[in-house]
């Protein structure tokens, strides 16, 4: 049993993808029917003043304010056990971090510097999710209002102050960039994807994800194109109009396994005479590639092939990744501040790092 | 002790350069300058400089355009008039940049050589109103052409940085091709549009009075006007695009600030011609 006359503890406790394997880690996850069944057991744990679950596909953690340590080893043992999972297993490589540490642990995962994908800005939402989550379960205080406010403060101002989300990291984003770079607003971009196949559905998304409304699919397979072009809301063609009807398009995706190419020089050439004024991009993220070489030899063509592109992904990667320790120092800034200002409340010294 | 037009057109010429500094700095730390802030320091060097502009015209009781200091001001003047529509209308990113160094470079030069004011002119014909506008018209024209080779050497950069795969830094400050090819299409028409009007408005003066103005001027402004037209008219059917329209529009752009020289020679008419204007 817990003391009450005992100052309390911030802790961070919890598995990301920085020490677990994607097998482990579909184990842990948390879906919603196991947040509840988990919330009735943590709400029986006496010494647990406040807490938040955040749970994405790279990471379970726990924020909390446990009145002691051994709280926080309920805690790991109530996951456990709703997880069917090993707790000796569980503590050889799970995060345990107490009071600054787990500020700054916060900190970094709400402005994206803790993610697989450096500085990418969808874990924001999701913490700010399980914050809302937590806020209107009642599972929230004082103390994780206030951390957590703070922590989406911070991730704004690395955001606004540090190139760390500059640029994007996946080749379906750097190839939507590279379409703005050339079109800006892609309302009025008319995109033909030739080829049904994974690579080709990410990146349709991501131009539908960014405006483009126009979307044609046509693939060798005219079933597959029409199955392919129904789930995205676009239009089918048959595969042997590809050519004949370059000239209605903007962008073009290539992404087949055919053996050869499958966009011609000749036929490039053909639809910029029909329309010269208005560039016309291949992205082809085929391998072996799709288009001819020589349709860049027009001067409104633009080229990228997977490699292009993943080029530009790596440039972007590096150029965040020297943002990292300027952002951490803004954060470290930012979570002694905090820290300042919620260690009255709570107790943990300069804080542990347990297992991390 | 009064404060005389140049040191309002230096204070003017500061503020482009403040402009300037900051792009600079913002580009060299690989971020995006503040349009607000650049619109900002190029709106207060514009008033400025109208100012100072409005203080030179009233002294010399004419158009500000009686010799190089003056022809240059006012060509920057009317490149920063454009620029503040266009670019409140297009939120270019980068134009505002650019327009300060334009701005800056035409506003220091200008006032840097001293003996670009040593002489004023008045207007050949200046008690005929059509002359001034004439002349208004046409510098209005070559700003619209200087903005145009800004935009146009943007297009250039952006079309290498596609070409050369090399999106990163502050190639990613700069505008879309699409946004650069339709606004270098419209400064051209209304350049053009422009350039016409003052052309005509000069003709109907030089047809009254065909010994005040040097041929050497009418044909390098009729080659001005003519090389933009085909421009224009290349552009609208398709026969010059992208990158080769945006290299089209530089070139003639200092084909356009070298025909400056006949035309200022035009205003200072040798004396032999004064003489025989005077006998005649």
């Amino acid at each position: 049993m817990s003391d009450p006359t005992l100052p309390a503890q911030i802790f961070v406790l919890g598995a990301t993808h920085h020490r677990v394997p994607i097998e482990v880690r579909e184990r842990l996850a948390v879906s919603a029917e196991t947040a509840e069944v988990l919330r009735a057991m943590l709400a029986r744990l006496e010494g647990l003043q406040e807490y938040a679950l955040l749970n994405t596909c790279n990471r379970v953690e726990f924020y909390g304010v446990a009145r002691s340590p051994q709280t926080v080893d309920s805690v790991r043992r109530a996951f456990c056990e709703r997880q069917n999972f090993d707790e000796s297993e569980f503590a050889q490589f799970c995060i345990d971090l107490r009071g600054r540490p787990a500020l700054q642990h916060l900190l970094e995962v709400a402005s994206g510097l803790d993610s697989q994908m450096l500085g990418e800005t969808e874990i924001f939402g999701q913490v700010k999710d399980a914050y809302a989550l937590a806020q209107s379960k009642g599972t929230t205080g004082a103390v994780l209002n206030r951390i957590f406010q703070k922590a989406f403060q911070a991730a704004k101002h690395v955001r606004t102050n540090t190139a760390i989300t500059a640029g994007q990291v996946s080749v379906a984003n750097v190839a939507v960039d590279l379409a703005g770079n050339i079109f800006g607003s892609l309302d009025g971009a008319r995109v033909l994807l030739v080829g049904a196949g994974e690579i080709g559905e990410k990146t349709a998304k991501a131009f539908q994800s960014r405006g483009a409304p126009a979307l044609t699919v046509c693939s060798r397979s005219f079933d597959r194109a029409a199955q392919l072009a129904a789930s995205l809301g676009a239009a089918a063609i048959p595969f042997d109009q590809r050519e004949n009807r370059l000239a209605d398009f903007d962008i073009v995706v290539c992404a087949t396994s055919a053996p050869g190419t499958v966009m011609s020089a000749e036929a490039g050439a053909a639809a910029m005479r029909r329309r010269p004024a208005r560039p016309l991009l291949y992205l082809d993220l085929a391998l072996p590639r799709d288009v001819e070489v020589g349709v860049a030899s027009h001067g409104n063509v633009y080229l990228y092939n997977l490699d292009d592109l993943a080029k530009v992904a790596e440039e972007n990667r590096r150029a965040r990744e020297a943002e990292v320790h300027r952002a951490k120092a803004l954060l470290t800034e930012k979570a002694e501040h905090l820290w300042s200002s919620v260690s009255g409340r709570v107790n943990g010294g300069n804080g542990t790092a347990a297992h991390a | 002790m009064p404060i005389t037009d140049r040191q309002v057109l230096w204070i003017a010429a500061a503020c482009y350069t403040i402009g300037l500094l900051y792009g600079t700095f913002c580009l060299l730390r690989s971020k995006r300058h503040s349009r607000v802030l650049m619109y900002g320091v190029i709106v207060v060097g514009y008033v400025i400089q109208s100012l100072g502009l409005l203080m030179r015209g009233i002294a010399v009781k004419s158009c500000p355009i009686g010799n190089s200091f003056e022809i240059f001001q006012f060509c920057g003047w009317a490149a920063t008039t454009i620029y503040l529509f266009v670019g409140a209308t297009f939120r270019l990113s980068m134009l505002g940049y650019f327009t300060a160094c334009l701005s800056a470079v035409l506003a220091v030069m200008s006032l840097s050589f001293s003996s670009w004011d040593a002489t004023h002119s008045k207007m050949l014909g200046d008690s005929n109103a059509w002359v001034p506008m004439h002349a208004g018209l046409a510098m209005f024209g070559y700003g619209t052409f200087s903005l145009l080779a800004l935009t146009s050497v943007l297009h250039l950069i952006r079309h290498y940085s596609l070409r050369s795969k090399r999106l990163g830094g502050w190639f990613s400050f700069l505008p879309s091709l699409i946004e650069l090819d339709q606004i270098g299409l419209r400064l051209l028409g209304f350049g053009v549009a422009l350039f016409t009007v003052a052309l005509g408005v000069g003709y109907l003066y030089w047809r009254i009075d065909k010994g005040t103005v040097d041929h050497l001027k009418v044909i390098a402004v009729f080659l001005v006007w003519a090389s933009y037209v085909a421009v224009f008219v290349a552009r609208i059917r398709g026969k010059l695009v992208g990158h080769y329209f945006a290299l089209a529009c530089v070139v003639l752009y200092l084909g356009a600030l070298a025909s400056l020289e006949p035309v200022n020679r035009s205003r200072y008419p040798t004396r032999s011609k004064v003489e025989e204007r005077a006998t005649s």
